[in-house]
């Protein structure tokens, strides 16, 4: 230990070098972990509402528990393939400008799509 | 870039394919396939947002015969992602790493998906014919 070149600052912290630790490993568990539960929900919800007409759909998305859980649900499910999908880009493209590009993609369709989701509980929620 | 062209190793399609490295790398297929089909989800809820037109364009696309598909393929892809992710989690905790458990668990996991699917198929169409 006394001839690393590390500081022990940098020990302590245990960040690494790209400065973010074990933050998105964690994050992938957190949001795994979370989804197991509601995952199953979203099917039998899902499942609920086969050949179920806009209207019908529209009553059951207004109660605050199934609005509650879906908003829950879409966003744990968009993070969760956020960090999935940035370690798929991370391993297989290896050109620097497209592994960029790829990588900012990802955030913009996951936060976008998500996002319109989630709006689209809200009004269905709030008297759509 | 000097490196770009480098052989990469391993070279994989020497290996016999064996249930490990399959179920691995179906763990990112299903995962990067459910990515595509959040589209489909997200069809379906701005069209029950939007009104019954679009709500009803969405659910005929979605009821059709290649809709049907998609969301069969769907639901299996979302239960094996489930169902291996799990297993990723008790490999988190440290458990289950010896060969017998990795070959059984992993079984486990084809099967549980393949029934979880059909449970929920059912119980869709229960609902249909209610």
């Amino acid at each position: 230990m006394g001839d690393s070149l590390r500081t022990p600052l940098s020990r302590v912290t245990g960040l690494g070098s790209a400065k973010d630790g074990t933050h998105h490993w964690w994050m992938q568990r957190l949001t795994a972990i979370a989804l197991v539960p509601l995952t199953f929900w979203f099917v039998a919800s899902l499942a609920s509402l086969v050949g179920a007409d806009r209207d019908q759909v529209a009553d059951w998305m207004a109660g605050p528990l199934p609005a509650l859980l879906m908003i829950l649900f879409l966003g744990t499910a968009f993070y969760h393939f956020k960090l999935g999908l940035q370690v798929v880009i991370e391993d297989y493209v290896h050109a620097e400008w497209v592994k960029i590009t790829l990588l900012v993609l990802n955030n913009f369709f996951c936060i976008a799509l998500g996002g319109a989701c989630v709006l689209s509980v809200l009004l269905l929620l709030f008297g759509g | 870039m000097a490196t770009q062209d480098r052989p990469l190793s391993p070279h994989l399609q020497v290996y016999r394919p064996q249930i490990t490295s399959m179920l691995s790398i179906l763990h990112r297929i299903t995962g990067v396939g459910l990515g595509a089909g959040t589209l489909l989800i997200a069809w379906w809820l701005i069209a029950a947002a939007t009104g019954p037109e679009a709500f009803d364009t969405a659910q005929a696309f979605i009821g059709s015969l290649i809709g049907r598909l998609i969301l069969l393929g769907f639901t299996w892809a979302l239960f094996y992602h489930l169902c291996n992710g799990i297993r990723h989690l008790v490999w988190d905790a440290g458990y289950g790493y010896d060969l017998d458990s990795v070959t059984r668990t992993g079984w486990l996991v084809v099967v549980a998906s393949l029934v979880l699917t059909a449970l929920a198929w059912i119980a869709g169409y229960g609902m249909r014919g209610l």
